[in-house]
């Protein structure tokens, strides 16, 4: 073995630069979750299925199982925990989503929000029909999707900028 | 579980990757990682390195030139589902990159990557063997291309030697006023195609149809051209019973059987969307109903 098994990297997490040593076989949720502490990223299936670890990398949505936390070094990472724009305010798809009951156990909602942020933005005026297949890759297994779809139309209207 | 154990490299050039590749024994490429991952996770893949491709320079990137498309291989599907050209001028592949797997996997996978593992159901496999794609490969003798159609050697068995590597995607944009047409069944968006076809049409002045391409993908290791059914409907009036009577010939593919999916339902299916991809192809031409 020519190169460590292990690799000192730096990245942006929510807005801060924070630096860990991870061995090269951790996955980028694995990194997250005990070397950063940030839990909120949820990991159901670690294999790309049910897109709860679903963050944002560089402001796309990524399944975090599915990256090495190695691959993670000079990249901007956005989690849950980085949605709510400050501790005592909710982001409107977060809003959205008590207002119509969009979770139960809330497993895979760190992973819907996520994936509903960067779709938002790109989409600002979806169909119900465009926001069941944007969050065909996220699997809930309590509410159903009719919650989800209906908090997801209605951040759409908050997000939108007024005429 | 998580991944085993290996020595991780992370090459900035494509001669350090491609030195790398020759040197290391049980080597593996990493390059979106949508497949290699869970293959790692599930310990399917115990490789002794990972040569990682994504801080490769010059890998990434769409640049036409004339009449054809170079797709650098770290290009991720979703660039290329929302470049304009694409979007405006190749329909087929802009249709099968809307299947492939969902918004988050789209935004990390990569062209390269979904042709190299060669899953017989990947929508980018059946859609580059249906569009004429050539594969540029690079390696230690210096760079070659080979044909998509040719591509294939087996089942998820590139034809590329463990010294070499893909390094892009040439395709030649088909004639402005074609019709096409991707469809696919699968039994949750998102999932694998259990049956998918491609169809490429094209027509006369005269309205009779010049030329047609048909490819299935999922019926077995490698996509099948459905020759006998294009040289049915070359010259002839598209109409609805000759969609029908071409779709039939799909009856007589060989075609694979898995636990789930018995071969006759898999012909079945390519009957089916055969003569609805025929149908919706035609149906896109400029000018049809």
């Amino acid at each position: 073995m020519t190169e460590p098994q292990t690799r000192h990297i730096t990245l942006r997490v929510n807005g801060q630069a924070r630096e860990i040593t991870t061995p090269v076989r951790k996955t980028l949720a694995d990194a997250l979750r005990t070397d950063l502490g940030l839990t909120g990223t949820h990991l159901g299936c670690e294999t790309g299925l049910c897109g709860a670890c679903t963050i944002l990398v560089d402001g796309r949505a990524m399944r975090a199982c599915l990256m090495l936390a190695v691959q993670a070094e000079g990249h901007a990472i956005t989690t849950i925990e980085g949605l709510a724009p400050s501790p005592s305010e909710l982001h409107p798809l977060q809003q959205a989503f008590c207002r119509h009951h969009a979770l139960q156990c809330g497993f895979c909602t760190p992973g819907l929000l996520t994936t509903l942020v960067e779709f938002l933005h790109d989409v600002p005026n979806p169909s119900e029909a465009e926001i069941r297949e944007a969050i065909s890759g996220n699997l809930c297994r309590c509410t159903g999707y009719d919650t989800i779809v209906a908090a997801t139309l209605e951040a759409a209207a908050m997000l939108r900028p007024q005429p | 579980m998580k991944p085993p154990d290996f020595t991780y490299h992370a090459p900035e050039t494509l001669e350090q990757a491609l030195s790398l590749l020759a040197s290391l024994d049980n080597a593996r490429l990493l390059a979106g990682g949508q497949s290699l991952m869970p293959m790692l996770t599930m310990r399917f893949a115990f490789p002794d390195h990972v040569i990682d491709l994504n801080r490769v320079a010059g890998l990434a990137g769409i640049t036409q030139t004339g009449d054809t498309l170079r797709i650098g291989a770290m290009t991720r599907q979703r660039d290329l589902l929302d470049h304009p050209f694409v979007q405006q001028k190749i329909p087929l592949l802009a249709q099968a990159l809307a299947l492939i797997g969902h918004r988050q996997t789209r935004n990390r996978g990569t062209i390269g990557g979904s042709l190299c593992h060669l899953d017989p159901a990947a929508e980018l496999v059946s859609v580059m063997t249906a569009l004429g794609a050539t594969i540029e490969i690079a390696g230690p003798n210096g760079p070659r291309d080979v044909a998509m159609a040719d591509f294939p050697l087996g089942y998820m068995t590139p034809s590329l030697a463990p010294d070499e590597l893909v390094t892009a995607v040439h395709l030649p944009v088909p004639p402005p006023g074609h019709g096409a047409s991707f469809l696919e069944f699968s039994r949750r968006h998102g999932d694998f195609a259990i049956v998918s076809a491609a169809v490429m049409l094209t027509r006369h002045s005269s309205g009779h149809l010049a030329d047609a391409v048909i490819t299935l993908g999922g019926v077995g290791p490698v996509p099948l051209r459905l020759a006998k059914a294009e040289a049915l409907l070359a010259g002839q009036t598209p109409t609805p019973d000759l969609f029908t009577q071409a779709a039939c010939l799909a009856r007589e593919i060989d075609a694979m059987e898995d636990a789930q999916i018995p071969a006759w339902y898999r012909r079945r299916l390519a009957e089916s969307l055969t003569r609805r991809a025929l149908t919706a192809a035609h149906q896109s031409l400029p000018g049809a109903a």
